[in-house]
């Protein structure tokens, strides 16, 4: 029983990572093809930190998940906090719906609906180049909103309101007592929250690209133009060492998890 | 009050926020001027290995003849209807695009294009008589090429692995192969309406753009008696399965068929006697274009020996370009891929060639249709809908029978 227990993990764990395997295996591959394995080489990574667009594109990237997940994080939890504020009822659930439609909407109705809202407005505003990082920062905090609404929500509900109401009752203002008692407790969600929308502006290619321009193109968008010819080797280079970034980022934030747990508990 | 004014000042910091990092990158490339390229996925000699970065020279040898600093920015796309729905969207604007021939007419039929100034372009002469002018034979797109100066162009033909094809094999020489049942599970078919009709329309003997009706449901009934022995409909997996011999026989472009025989020696090609497509893919400029004679000076660039043989040899596809077609440099690297390969690309004559014209809307409508209909199996598809239905039946029956039972606990 116990050999199937472990066998079952181990074949879905294969499932799930034999992709990333063969990718990072075939990254070293020097022949750059992957019909024959030639022998072990750094050449497509050398090519890789020699491809600017590759480089820049990643940078825009980067630079977009962190500024559109950090925003959407602001405002997602204040208004989860206004949600769960809320007395009415039916005024609170029909809000939450509406948060949650840019989720559960098709990717491709919310691009082009982007796009044709950012194309009128910038024919008002007869604006020229008005496509570029703002449209991308905007549409990727509309989507990662609901992300971060959804993590944060359930943190305010298991929230004990005597907590807040003590804190108020020892002297704090409502915002202090918000700030210094109700903050820390939700914190793990907001981290949640911040965690999913960065990954989901990392790797989003449906919505950006309806409301990119050629001043901002990100890496989702870069790799899938590839595809008209011979994807280049150097991708799978910049693959494998996404995915050992995000190894060890997932490390670092689990072990600095239990190691505050096993702190709090002192 | 005080909590009114905080959201004030909440909403107004995140209306001003984006509008703010906007301005930024506006800010940050005034000054140099800027051409915006549009081109194929790898399409374009990039600098690695070696090889000329064919924009990069572009921005020094601007700057060596006009004393001005201009940056190329250069992106991709990956088919050419992705193209024409930016184009057409208005949302960005471009000042050099590369579409294919169909689309070029296209774009000409709905105003999208400039016409070009060739007082600007003298490096046209370069390019050879059948592709450029009044009598070229490869411009039907763009009569007189008011709009477009050809970029580069290859022949659709289809390429085999001698190891699971014999040499005296009948069908060799013939879009019979491709419909060999000898050959069944092994056949790659393109997953692209046009160029999957097209085989079969060549193979019929059919006019690939015709009007009636009646030939694209031949072409249908022909492609559905192939659909048993193939293997799959697909676009760029063909390189690992034809490197790799998973796959022994598939219809594609002569360029990349030179890239797959690099990583495979085994493979070979031909062109089908009953005749094949043409394609041109040329420079032509949008009408929303701001910097227009920047564009031409950039398409007359690549027009110029050293970018035109550093984009033939980097993308392996054929050049128009006599300076290329002529070059000692030239002939002798693609000797170097193999032996055949300069004869293979440009043997144009001995081949029975056609192009793809831009069809009219209703054709299009019908084309799709014709080409769900192949590929959409109609026991699948119902039974998918049955399948649906009977998972949101029970998903309902679930949620009421739950909620009936809540209801009535809870009324105890």
């Amino acid at each position: 029983m116990k050999f199937l227990q472990r066998s079952y993990i181990f074949l879905v764990f294969l499932l799930l990572y034999i992709p990333i395997i063969v990718l990072i295996a075939f990254s070293f591959n020097e022949a750059g093809s992957l019909a024959e394995y030639s022998g072990f080489s750094l050449v497509w990574y050398e090519e890789l930190f020699a491809d600017e667009e590759a480089l820049t594109s990643l940078r825009n990237s980067l630079m977009l998940a962190v500024s559109s997940s950090l925003i959407a994080t602001v405002i997602g939890t204040f208004a989860a906090l206004g949600l769960h504020r809320m007395r009415a009822k039916w005024i609170k659930s029909a809000v939450n719906t509406v948060t949650n439609i840019p989720m559960m909407n098709p990717d491709i109705v919310t691009g082009v609906s982007m796009m044709l809202l950012f194309v009128a407005v910038a024919g008002i505003l007869r604006a020229n180049d008005f496509f570029g990082f703002g449209t991308m920062l905007i549409a990727h905090v509309t989507f990662n909103l609901p992300y971060v609404i959804l993590s944060v929500m359930p943190r305010f509900k298991a929230l004990d309101v005597s907590l807040s109401e003590a804190a108020q009752d020892l002297g704090c203002t409502p915002s202090q007592a918000f700030f210094k008692v109700e903050l820390p407790e939700i914190v793990p969600g907001i981290v949640s929250g911040l965690m999913l929308g960065f990954t989901m502006s990392l790797d989003d290619f449906v919505i950006s690209h309806f409301v990119s321009s050629p001043d901002f193109q990100t890496l989702p968008l870069y790799v899938y133009n590839q595809t008209a010819h011979n994807v280049k080797f150097s991708m799978y280079a910049l693959s494998a060492l996404i995915v050992v970034t995000i190894l060890i980022i997932l490390l670092v934030v689990n072990f600095a998890g239990s190691v505050g747990k096993k702190g709090g508990a002192k | 009050m005080r909590k009114v004014r905080f959201s004030a000042l909440i909403a107004a910091a995140l209306i001003l926020l984006p509008l703010l990092f906007s301005a930024c990158s506006e800010g940050g490339v005034s000054g140099t001027k800027t051409l915006y390229v549009y081109n194929w996925g790898e399409y374009i000699s990039d600098g690695s290995e070696g090889c000329l970065d064919s924009n990069a020279a572009f921005e020094e040898w601007y700057f060596e003849t006009y004393g001005e600093r201009v940056k190329v920015n250069y992106s991709t796309f990956s088919s050419n209807e992705s193209l024409y729905a930016k184009l057409s969207s208005g949302s960005v604007s471009y000042d050099v695009v590369v579409p294919s021939d169909y689309m070029i007419e296209r774009l000409i039929a709905e105003d999208l294009l400039a016409p070009l100034n060739y007082e600007n372009i003298p490096e046209i002469s370069n390019i050879l008589p059948e592709f450029w002018g009044e009598a070229s034979e490869h411009s039907a797109h763009d009569p007189g090429n008011v709009y477009s100066v050809p970029y580069l162009y290859g022949m659709i033909g289809i390429i085999y692995n001698t190891a699971m094809v014999d040499e005296d094999d009948p069908s060799l020489g013939s879009w019979k192969l491709m419909w060999d049942e000898k050959h069944a599970g092994n056949i790659l078919q393109f997953n692209n309406s046009r160029d999957a009709f097209g085989s079969a329309q060549y193979f019929l003997g059919l006019d690939v753009n015709s009007d009636s009706e009646a030939d694209w449901r031949r072409a249908l009934e022909k492609l559905k008696e192939q659909k048993p022995i193939l293997q799959g409909y697909v676009m760029d997996e063909i390189y690992n399965k034809m490197e790799n011999g998973s796959a022994g026989i598939a219809a594609y472009y002569a360029g990349d068929y030179l890239a797959m025989y690099e990583n495979n020696s085994d493979l070979e090609f031909f062109y089908p006697e009953e005749g094949t497509n043409l394609y041109v893919d040329a420079m032509c400029i949008p009408k929303s274009s701001k910097n227009k004679e920047l564009a031409e000076r950039y398409i007359n660039f690549m027009l110029t020996e050293e970018p035109a043989i550093a984009n033939a040899e980097y993308t392996y596809y054929a050049s128009p370009n006599r300076l290329v077609v002529e070059s000692e440099e030239y002939i002798e690297y693609m000797g170097e891929i193999k032996e055949d390969a300069y004869e293979k690309m440009y043997d144009t004559d001995a081949v029975m060639t056609s192009t793809y014209k831009n069809l009219s809307g209703e054709k299009l409508v019908l084309i799709n249709q014709l080409w769900e209909e192949l590929k959409s199996d109609i026991e699948i598809s119902a039974g998918i809908y049955a399948i649906c239905g009977v998972i949101i039946a029970v998903l309902v029956s679930l949620f009421a029978y739950f909620g009936i039972r809540n209801k009535i606990r809870n009324s105890y």
